[in-house]
């Protein structure tokens, strides 16, 4: 076990990747069979993806879930980063505690029970100050974003903390002030932790199920609430054809984004002693 | 813009710490008050189908307090009570078999060169950001009667009638699997990639063999790791809802299915409230569990960074 | 120098907790110095040098700068700079960019920003390299680029944090040079804050010994070196030799000290028959011979230890009484060879050599 690792680990291993990869692989082999059923194929076709492409119904759900997803994302992103810079950066402040409780009980919660809330939340409001009128898009994107912000200030607490405070010092040395050492300095510097911030947000916005069921209304349907009353129906060709395509969009941009930080990250390794390592001139 | 920047720089600190924190309690803490004074109400004809817990009427305050929908829930244990057990044990056997998979996984994803485990993470990664719905649905296409495994075995020969494996304990925790293995692998994964390769030759040097070196060095120096990936896991699978819904029979009735039922199918809010209640009461201690947990990482996290900051 | 002193600290106390970091310490330095703080880690100077910068509160005492109060001014409007000791360049930005923050951050014009940083640019010899980043760069190319960055703003005093501590040894030495003859060219007032005494000797004008939050010392190099005013001082700075003694006459100038060893020292005044007494003898300070020279403080010794180190020998000697000299002879060509481990041979010093403390 010293380095390297033993045979049932290895085996263990491998069957924990085969369970995540093999059911994806499989449906998308056949979201390209041109027979229904599973248990026969029938030759490739694309036709499950001309009729995918000719479903309405799926077509606006899937702009509604990235108008959604889109919003939330970015709204999470802003809170989370305000999230992780009070508890880095402002110490023992008021409400500490609390704030630090509230953004962290989102992360474990049960979804059916912030779905729930949520929605009792929004008829309390509407019948108390008549906003939001009924549900929609709205109050997707409050919900989203209320549990998203959580997620996105992890992310980018962690980066956060392994900031090198000199170089703000640095700045405020040279004349500047907050908040514009935070745009100027802090920020692009932390950059690359919030679009990997935003990117999650985005993520779980986009497949959320549970709480967009809660809190959409008539004509606000995303998605996966679109997807999953198709499911509950049973397995359909269109359904692996529209899996598919959103597996390996989401396959493509995480392999280029790996690729792109793997590239990034060889280079800002000889960056990464500021101070230099002296065996040079 | 200056005006902006006047505002930013005196009102900065406040802003930080205020507008997350009004977010917070207006959309997260307030309505689990909603939740629970629902519980307390009983259903009603309208909309909201539920009567409101207090108010003011033409002859003054009054309330619909009462206890009924909780009596609900031990009158009717089973439809209630049983699968909030059943809940946890689905949930708890989810996390030790995910626990049981992803342990090796981050192991060799930890001890893997550089540009391996680069490859490694993404693969580990890449379900993760995929949505989970999807990801279970696939899974149906292959459990199911008609579905690519009893197709291939029939096909094969190897089998003579289509084995059932949905809506079973095992497409349960199939399921679970494929949901939740990622969320266990990378905090053990995390604490592994600290451990010093250094201990484990100092363990063998000084006789210790290598199931003595996982047992003495490895395994406790990774239980942090063990602990946060399994509350990570347990805590959010006593709620699941998709999966004992995709791929549970009645057998595998979970609470969370149970909820989402009560609220769209029977339309009756507040015991689907009463439900949450409990669920969250189920929930309670390991969530507090996992704060205090946070907390002591945090506080290690500051006492090193206090450590790191340069002296005199 | 007439009038008040252009940095005035006065009676500056900071404490973290219990821990009292700067103790009550006044200084008062010159424009135009090159001065060094110097001491081990923990003794507070980077604590000093830090609230002079303005990232430090001052708990008690005031600080001004050429006649301004600081205390209520921020570091960004403060007329001093900073040069950190791990540089603290910013990574998204070119080197020009990163030199000329501070311009954009006063309002100066675009024209005089980029006329500024060509200028600063040349001054620490970097010419050429404005559109690279900071990874991009050497050690010793990112050390002259926070150096150009922090005198850009012309300010009335630099600070700058162990300087040389990242470069290796040779880089360290030419460079050295480079910071003395920028100092003089810009004429402006360097504090320069540091572990170690030979680059304090080498660049300082006046040293400034810290110790636990206090100033010990405050001298130019070579008063520090041959008159030292405390042991701590004279073994922090160099090798030296301890003897102890108790003083038997004082008698034309001259000290009799009755003691392992007994020696003759110039009297320095204030001492009397019968005061304890302890001595410091610098290394170059004391010659050895295989014959005896017959002369005042004069011991025979054995060698206990010694270390050739190109340009000079350095010797462990042990006398009578426990006493033990560490001596340095230069490598010249002599008559007899230099002793050996286990010779025995005589050690002499001049009584004029002889540092007298009280401690």
């Amino acid at each position: 076990m010293n380095r390297g690792i033993s045979w049932p680990a290895l085996w263990l291993g491998i069957i924990g990747f085969g369970i995540l990869y093999v059911p994806v692989t499989v449906m998308v082999i056949y979201s390209f069979n041109s027979s229904r059923l599973v248990s026969v194929w029938a030759g490739f076709s694309t036709k499950w993806y001309g009729e995918l492409l000719e479903n309405d119904a799926v077509l606006e759900a899937l702009g509604k879930s990235l108008w959604v997803a889109v919003n939330a994302a970015t709204l999470s992103t802003v809170f989370g980063v305000l999230i992780a810079l009070a508890f880095v950066r402002l110490g023992n402040f008021r409400f500490r505690l609390l704030l630090s409780a509230l953004a962290s009980m989102p992360l474990v919660m049960p979804e059916v029970v912030t779905g729930l809330s949520l929605l009792l939340l929004f008829i309390a409001m509407e019948g108390l100050l008549g906003w939001p009128a009924g549900r929609g898009i709205d109050t997707i994107i409050i919900a989203h974003t209320t549990f998203g912000m959580c997620f996105a200030a992890v992310v980018v607490q962690s980066r956060l903390r392994d900031f090198d405070m000199s170089i703000e010092e640095a700045a405020a040395d040279l004349g500047a002030r907050q908040p514009y050492i935070f745009f100027s300095i802090t920020l692009p510097v932390i950059a690359p932790a919030v679009i990997a911030a935003w990117l999650l947000a985005f993520t779980l916005s986009f497949d959320d199920l549970v709480i967009a069921s809660f809190v959409s209304g008539p004509g606000s349907s995303t998605l996966p609430i679109v997807v999953f009353s198709k499911v509950r129906l049973g397995v359909t060709p269109e359904i692996n054809a529209l899996a598919t395509i959103m597996i390996l969009l989401v396959a493509a941009s995480v392999v280029i984004a790996s690729a792109i930080i793997y590239r990034n990250s060889a280079g800002r390794k000889a960056a990464a002693a500021t101070g230099g390592s002296g065996h040079e001139s | 813009m200056a005006a902006v920047r006047h505002f930013l720089t005196r009102h900065g600190r406040r802003l930080v710490v205020w507008l997350p924190l009004l977010w917070l309690v207006v959309f997260f803490a307030l309505p689990l008050v909603e939740v629970a004074q629902t519980s307390f109400t009983e259903p009603r004809r309208g909309i909201p189908p539920f009567a409101p817990l207090w108010g003011f009427g033409e002859d003054g305050f009054f309330t619909n307090f009462n206890l009924e929908n909780y009596g609900l829930l031990v009158e009717y244990s089973q439809d209630y009570l049983r699968p909030a057990g059943n809940s946890v044990r689905l949930a708890f056997f989810s996390t030790l078999i995910c626990l049981v998979f992803a342990y090796p996984m981050a192991w060799w994803i930890a001890r893997s060169s550089p540009s391996h485990r680069a490859i490694l993470l993404v693969l580990v990664m890449l379900p993760f950001w995929t949505s989970s719905l999807l990801r279970i649905y696939a899974l149906i296409g292959l459990l199911n009667t008609n579905g690519f495994i009893n197709s291939m075995l029939l096909q094969l020969g190897l089998i003579e009638a289509p084995i059932r494996m949905m809506q079973t304990d095992f497409s349960i925790y199939m399921g679970m699997l494929l949901t939740y293995l990622p969320l266990m692998i990378l905090p053990l994964y995390a604490v592994m990639i600290r451990l010093d390769d250094d201990l484990l030759d100092a363990a063998a040097d000084l006789g210790a063999s290598r199931v003595e070196v996982f047992r003495t060095i490895v395994l406790p120096l990774t239980v942090p790791g063990i602990i946060a990936g399994s509350l990570l896991v347990f805590i959010p699978a006593v709620g699941e809802f998709v999966i004992p819904a995709l791929l549970g029979g009645p057998e595998q009735v979970m609470i969370g299915k149970v909820l989402w039922t009560e609220f769209f199918r029977n339309r009756d809010w507040p015991v689907a409230s009463a439900i949450a209640m409990l669920l969250l009461a189920i929930l309670a201690l390991p969530i507090i569990y996992a704060r205090y947990q946070d907390g002591r990482e945090t506080a290690l996290d500051r006492a090193e960074d206090a450590g790191r900051g340069g002296a005199a | 120098m007439t009038g008040s002193p252009f940095i005035r600290i006065s009676n500056v106390t900071r404490r973290f907790g219990d821990v009292v970091a700067v103790d009550d310490l006044s200084l008062d330095i010159d424009k135009g110095e090159l001065f060094c703080l110097l001491g081990a880690s923990g003794c507070g100077k980077t604590t000093l040098l830090r609230m002079l910068a303005g990232f430090e509160s001052v708990d008690s005492g005031s600080i001004e700068i050429d006649g301004i109060d600081m205390s209520r001014v921020p570091p960004a409007t403060r007329p001093v700079n900073i040069m950190f000791q791990n540089y603290a360049l910013f990574p998204h930005m070119t080197v020009d960019s990163n030199i000329a923050y501070g311009l954009k951050r006063a309002g100066l014009p675009r024209a005089e920003i980029e006329s500024r940083v060509t200028e600063l640019l040349r001054l620490v010899r970097l010419s050429g390299m404005g559109g690279r980043k900071p990874h991009q760069l050497s050690g010793g190319q990112r050390q002259r680029v926070a150096l150009a960055r922090a005198l850009a703003r012309r300010p009335k005093l630099l600070l700058l944090d162990e300087p040389l501590a990242a470069l290796d040894k040779k880089l360290r030495e030419d460079t050295q040079f480079e910071l003395v003859d920028i100092q003089e060219r810009l004429e402006t007032t360097f504090i320069v804050v540091t572990h170690d005494q030979e680059e304090a000797m080498t660049l300082a004008s006046r040293i400034g010994v810290m110790d636990a939050g206090k100033l010990v010392q405050v001298d130019s190099p070579r008063m520090l070196y041959d008159r030292p005013k405390n042991s701590f001082i004279a073994d922090f700075l160099g090798t030296v030799s301890f003897l102890e003694g108790k003083v038997k006459s004082a008698k034309g100038g001259m000290l009799q000290i009755d003691g392992p060893i007994p020696v003759t020292a110039v009297d320095p005044g204030g001492f009397a028959a019968g005061d304890d007494v302890r001595m410091a003898i610098r290394p170059e300070k004391i010659s050895l011979s295989r014959e005896s020279g017959g002369g005042v403080n004069e011991v025979k010794v054995t060698v206990e230890d010694m270390a050739f180190t190109g340009v000079a020998s350095n010797y462990r000697v042990a006398g009578p009484g426990g006493v033990l000299l560490k001596l340095t002879q230069p490598n010249m060509r002599r008559g007899e060879p230099a002793l050996e481990w286990e010779e025995t041979g005589y050690a002499a010093f001049d009584p004029a050599d002889v540092v007298l403390l009280r401690d």
